[in-house]
């Protein structure tokens, strides 16, 4: 049996041959996680619960299959969940207050579909309240400490990017193998670029959303977090796939991700969208975008300087659309049925009690915003204004694809900034999503893989763009791009470490 | 002559519109799998989806898609191969997801029409703006505890259909008569019950008046909620007549929304437009237009049943009836199919007659339906007949029918029944000739009986032969009610005439 530390280290890859090659058991596997986040998450905060119990009967449940010869993609692979997924007789929060005492009886389809192909879940991970936010900071359950630290500071605690920032600190630190995410405005890549992670945001309807508790529902994207492209893949092939239960999910075949991450990109055309240079943008950043274009261009890809004119709306247009949504879905949390009641004098008092005491800033912000770009009077010029940007946001991804089969462009403007940074104004949090909030209005696949370290030693992601429904070319370019960088720095802070 | 109603300053015009909430007839619900039944305990027709739990999503029914087209059809109305679900937010305790699924900007039906038959025999075409699918909400219950109100969310998500007429209605007959219409288009489709007593169709009622020969509309009022056609007839006038009051007063109008109080014949202030709630409707991201396909509409098209105009036409055209008993006839589809059935081979004007007479009267009587009459078609249909071969007259005819509804009506020997439940309900069929028998009915037919009778009559009369010979034609009348009298209504009334014809001339 392999040591405890180079269990959490193995990728899913390698933890899925070492089961079948019965080098350890899924039983090792899990205890080892299970170690490692108690040893390391009263620190970094990544778990907001941990399900010793079930992880371990799941464990145990593999390993008796594994020796009936069972080939199932994730058998016996521990993973962290975020906590919006709902999880049958598990507590869900949200990352809010509101749903404190909720526990779904149901099971969101696209954790049924990682369960049945054998996962283990380790437990539920921290997040931005109701995905609402950029850092983790708006948690009501505290903030996440990204594993990775500064290298002439090593005492500044950094954040690990979000909403996603639990699983993604989790994965980094190898509290878990893989993780779930969702990503609506960025909250997948820019925490995976954040924490030196593979984050994938497929095509909107290639991995159900029911079960997942709404944002903004046209935007919100589930996804993975692994430490490798093909492991990422791995993942995204067990969750994607049509379900009747979402109107909007898409009856489109999952082609082999997996595969994929080996073809060759030779002869594929790679865009290099003008727009995102952006104004004030690091100079390591641009840098490492060149980088990845001389990477690609060295695989034998074609290079193409493309335009998407309306990227400098996509900001503006996101924080309409996703707060107008999030008003609108939102307003279920009344107190009435599930989660926090704080009774009142009549309804109207037990819903703004309740609403008040149970929603935190950031959120309580959002419905403001989106209740105002609804009203009678201000829909034209903002809601509807909006959706016509979006239009034209989507338009010019059809016309830069019409071109090119992939984008290549950065995936934040930044790399990991310390808690209590950007926090003066919304507006400078906001900034964060400015290269991944166009993909989400589009509807578009995008991912980020690291590239490369900053000056201070922090991992930066490139973003790779495909086509609606052509993961498989997005996974393919992200492989080359993984080959070339030969990422292999370590967190600081991790099991073992 | 139109409809108008006198004020101090003359005579005002009244115009109506009118929202109908029509209650999808679907096994389950709108977005979700729930039943719909009525009359279920309370939160036991709920699934995660209509409590608005977490997660959880909206699928369309196709079931409830193919009613409001059907009903589309039946209004002659355009059916939209697009249209769209927005949702429209408000809190309230009933209204689990904060926000109502409705069609707003892009419903699935657009205009279509519906003919309408006045009191006066007149008929007028009443235009159909739209119809839209959306949920209803639940049932919040105040009365159940001192200080808690209790939620009742099986009625959560049923699909409504909102039908929404012009501003044609110039009446509170009109009013009756479009709702009535509507009720009976909507039964014959089996796309709602159309029971507005169970809330299964409620009726929003806009009004407003104007000086006859004005051009436009002035300010109007929604009445909602209305729950019968009387109600609603009423909630015309009554309205109608408080705008007269405020503008003949010098005010004006305020566009509100109000309530009919059916007890005090008065409609009242609800909430004005300044309290209306700003619903910040939006497209509801988790549904994606709804499309039609055009072979799946015209295959709906091509099995609809024949609807109320097209079967009272051909009532008209194929049986010789009046509009008006036409029009009676086909207002239900059991008592079209009921008609039908036992004018097959016999008289159709003379069963027309029997039905909308004394058959529509005993139903009224008894408080039953064509769904439960007291005797069944074929049975009426043998009475008939009985006329028919002279076994009666038409006069004796009415005796075996009270007779034979009598007999079914009776209560049943308690040992026939003992075994059972109260709710079992048959009756034993009576055969009108074994009536006719018993009760000594059959049709006096015998000549040397008739002229014997008519002899005694015209002797024991000779002053009123005298008259009847003398000119006073009138008199035969007293002859016949003699002869017949004699012979207890069973004589033969073609034959009573022709004897006492022959003999007093």
């Amino acid at each position: 049996m392999s040591s405890a530390t180079e269990l959490t280290d193995l990728t899913i890859v390698q933890g899925r041959d070492g089961l079948r090659a019965k080098a350890f058991t899924a039983v090792d596997l899990t205890l080892a996680h299970l170690h490692a986040i108690e040893a390391l998450n009263p620190r970094l905060n990544a778990y907001l619960s941990v399900g010793h119990a079930q992880a371990m009967e799941q464990a145990r449940a593999a390993d008796a299959a594994l020796a009936q010869g069972d080939m199932r993609p994730l058998l016996g692979i521990p993973l962290a969940i975020k906590d919006l997924f709902c999880t049958t007789g598990v507590r869900t929060t949200e990352g809010s207050k509101i749903l404190m005492p909720f526990v779904p009886p149901y099971e969101s389809t696209v954790t049924a579909n990682l369960l049945r192909d054998g996962a283990v879940f380790l437990g539920k991970t921290n997040m931005d309240e109701f995905a609402m936010g950029s850092s983790n900071m708006t948690s009501y359950y505290g903030p996440v400490e990204n594993p990775w630290k500064r290298r002439q500071d090593a005492t500044a605690v950094l954040v690990p990017g979000g909403s996603s920032g639990g699983s993604a600190a989790a994965v980094a630190a190898r509290l878990a193998m893989g993780g779930t995410g969702t990503d609506t405005g960025g909250s997948i890549r820019q925490p995976a670029s954040f924490c030196g992670l593979v984050g994938v945001k497929p095509t909107y309807g290639r991995c159900s959303r029911w079960g997942v508790v709404a944002f903004a529902s046209s935007l919100d994207h589930p996804g993975p977090f692994a430490r490798t492209v093909r492991d990422c893949a791995i993942l995204l092939g067990s969750m994607a796939g049509h379900d009747p239960k979402d109107s909007t999910s898409a009856d489109v075949p999952v082609p082999d991700y997996e595969a994929a991450c080996e073809r060759p990109i030779k002869g594929l055309r790679i865009g290099v969208p003008r727009e995102y240079r952006a104004d004030g943008m690091p100079g390591e950043i641009e840098a490492l975008w060149q980088r990845g274009v001389a990477w690609l261009r060295d695989a034998g890809a074609e290079i193409v300087d493309v335009s998407l004119p309306h990227t400098k709306y996509g900001l503006a247009t996101y924080y309409i659309i996703a707060p107008a949504e999030a008003s609108s879905n939102l307003a279920r949390y009344d107190g009435v049925r599930f989660g926090l009641r704080e009774d009142g004098e009549d309804l109207r008092d037990l819903y703004e009690r309740t609403r008040a005491a149970g929603f935190g800033a950031e959120v309580r912000r959002r419905i403001m915003i989106g209740t105002y770009v609804l009203s009678a009077g201000y829909y034209d010029a903002y809601y509807l204004r909006a959706q016509k940007v979006r239009a034209l946001i989507m338009r010019d991804f059809t016309e830069a694809f019409a071109k090119v089969d992939a984008l290549l462009t950065p995936t934040a403007p930044s790399a990991a900034f310390a808690q209590g940074e950007k926090m003066d104004d919304p507006i400078t949090m906001y900034l964060n999503d400015l290269f991944t909030v166009p993909a989400d209005l589009a509807g578009v696949p995008a991912m980020s893989v690291p590239g490369g370290l900053d000056a201070d030693g922090l991992p930066l992601g490139l973003q790779i763009i495909a086509r609606p429904f052509d993961e498989a070319t997005m996974f393919a370019v992200a492989a080359a791009l993984e080959r070339a960088a030969g990422f292999v720095a370590l967190p600081t802070l991790r099991a073992g470490g | 002559m139109a409809y108008a109603l006198q004020g101090r300053t003359g005579s005002w015009e009244v115009v109506v519109g009118l929202e109908v909430h029509a209650q999808v007839v679907s096994e389950s619900k709108l977005f979700s799998g729930a039943a719909t039944a009525f009359g279920a305990e309370p939160n036991t027709q709920v699934s995660f989806v209509d409590a608005a739990f977490p997660g959880m999503l909206p699928v369309i029914n196709r079931a409830c898609v193919e009613q409001a087209v059907r009903t589309g059809l039946g209004l002659n109305a355009a059916i939209n191969k697009v249209s769209r679900f927005d949702r429209k937010n408000y809190f309230y305790a009933d209204l689990p997801a904060g926000y109502q699924i409705s069609q707003y900007e892009h419903p699935i039906v657009g205009k279509g029409e519906i003919e309408i038959e006045c009191a006066d025999g007149s008929t007028k075409m009443v235009g159909v703006t739209r119809l839209h699918l959306e949920q209803d909400a639940g049932k919040s219950l105040h009365d159940q505890h001192p200080t808690k109100s209790f939620i009742d969310l099986n009625r959560a998500g049923v699909a409504l259909m909102e039908i929404v007429s012009e501003p044609d209605i110039r009446s509170p007959d009109e009013a009756g008569a479009y709702l009535r219409k509507l009720r009976s288009i909507l039964r014959y489709l089996g796309t709602c019950d159309g029971n507005m007593e169970e809330g299964s169709m409620r009726a929003d009622v806009n009004v407003s008046v104007r000086k006859p020969g004005e051009a436009g509309y002035r300010t109007r009022c929604e009445v909602k909620n209305v729950n019968s056609v009387r109600f609603a007839m009423h909630a015309v006038e009554a309205e109608a007549l408080r705008q007269i009051e405020v503008w003949e007063s010098g005010a004006e109008v305020q566009q509100e929304t109000r309530l009919f109080d059916s007890n005090r014949g008065v409609t009242r202030a609800m909430r004005s437009k300044e309290d209306a709630h700003d619903y910040r409707y939006f497209p509801d991201p988790d549904l994606l237009p709804l499309v039609l396909d055009q072979a799946w509409i015209d295959d709906l098209r091509v099995h609809l049943p024949e609807l109320p105009d097209a079967k009272k036409a051909r009532f008209m055209r194929d049986y010789g009836l009046s509009a008006y008993d036409a029009g009676v006839l086909v207002a239900e589809q059991t008592s079209a199919l009921f008609y039908e059935t036992v004018a097959k081979g016999r008289d159709p004007k003379v069963v027309a007659n029997w039905v909308t007479g004394d058959f529509f009267a005993i139903l009224n009587k008894l408080g039953r339906t064509f769904e439960n009459p007291p005797i069944n078609a074929a049975e009426l249909g043998a009475i008939l007949d009985l006329i028919k071969d002279g076994t009666i007259n038409g006069k004796i005819a009415k005796s075996v029918f009270e007779e034979m509804v009598g007999r079914a009506m009776a209560p049943i020997n308690v040992s026939l029944t003992e075994n059972l439940s109260p709710s079992d309900s048959f009756s034993i069929r009576i055969d009108p000739l074994t009536i006719v028998d018993e009760m000594g009915y059959r049709q006096l037919t015998d000549t040397g009986v008739i002229d014997a009778t008519v002899d005694k009559i015209i002797a024991a009369n000779q002053d009123k032969v005298a008259e009847f010979r003398s000119g006073k034609d009138k008199l035969f009348g007293f002859f016949v009610g003699q002869v017949m009298k004699a012979t207890q209504g069973k004589a033969n009334p073609a034959l009573v005439n022709e004897t006492l014809k022959r003999r007093l001339t």
